[in-house]
């Protein structure tokens, strides 16, 4: 069972946001003894995530939580938009696909960064992307 | 505006990223370095990255950037300083810096820079001899 230990949430609404973001993930990782390798995968994730977020979005909302789970803690982080969502979740789940003009390794790279990842997309509605960094994993 | 300095070193342009980067101050960086390098007529560009934290897929990008659009203004491009959880990182996210050099430290990077310039006009020596043997 997941426990969520505590709550943080930030608006992100324009680029100047994605700094302090990803301090204050970094804070978080820190608390919790994370290792500076998975605390630098996780906030590169969330610089991914975040600059999708804005980029593909129109900016959205962060959640940061510190979140337990048996002997092992984490941090999982919400990112939601409300943006006009993901047609083809697969599509842009794929290595190399990119509607914008990065090298699309946004989404596929985030995931080999995390330990569990998870996407929602409705066209026309938002896309909600969360992501569980463990401690050890 | 924020700005990160470029500073010159004989033929070699100097830059030490010292906070982390939001989007725009990238592109700037990118922007200036091309107009310095055409300025100077640099010969190699030293980007030292030891203060980031971080490099994301925009941020690699930019530095892939930087390195093409050196190098077909004739300068190479040397990024150094890379932190070990920074390289594990990138490699997990799959991004290869094309385009770009990288050394350990700024002193071998201003070694490697040495050597790719100078290696060039120390070919042309070397053609120079071998085609004075040969006659």
């Amino acid at each position: 069972m997941l426990v969520v230990l505590n709550k943080d949430s930030m608006l992100i609404q324009r680029e100047q946001d994605v700094v302090p973001f990803r301090n204050r993930v970094k804070e978080y990782a820190v608390k919790i003894g994370m290792s500076l390798v998975n605390q630098t995968k996780l906030i590169t994730a969330a610089s991914e995530l975040v600059r999708n977020m804005l980029k593909y979005g129109n900016g959205g909302s962060a959640l940061i939580e510190v979140v337990s789970r048996g002997r092992e803690n984490g941090i999982r982080l919400t990112f939601a938009d409300k943006g006009p969502g993901i047609k083809d979740i697969d599509l842009a789940m794929k290595d190399g696909f990119s509607t914008g003009k990065s090298l699309g390794l946004g989404l596929p790279g985030t995931k080999r960064l995390v330990s569990e990842f998870d996407i929602k997309s409705i066209v026309g509605k938002g896309t909600t992307v969360t992501v569980i960094k463990w401690k050890n994993g | 505006m924020d700005r990160i300095p470029i500073l010159q070193m004989g033929k070699f342009l100097l830059v030490t990223i010292q906070v982390d980067l939001y989007d725009r101050l990238a592109l700037n960086l990118e922007t200036d370095l091309a107009q310095m390098v055409n300025k100077t007529g640099a010969r190699g560009v030293l980007i030292d990255i030891s203060a980031l934290s971080i490099v994301d897929s925009f941020m690699g990008r930019i530095l892939g950037n930087i390195g093409t659009m050196s190098k077909i203004m004739d300068a190479e491009t040397v990024v150094v300083g890379m932190q070990p959880a920074v390289a594990i990182t990138l490699v997990e996210l799959g991004l290869e810096l094309r385009g770009v050099s990288t050394a350990l430290n700024v002193e071998k990077g201003m070694q490697l820079l040495s050597v790719k310039v100078g290696s060039f006009e120390d070919h042309e020596l070397e053609e120079d001899h071998d085609a004075g043997s040969v006659e």
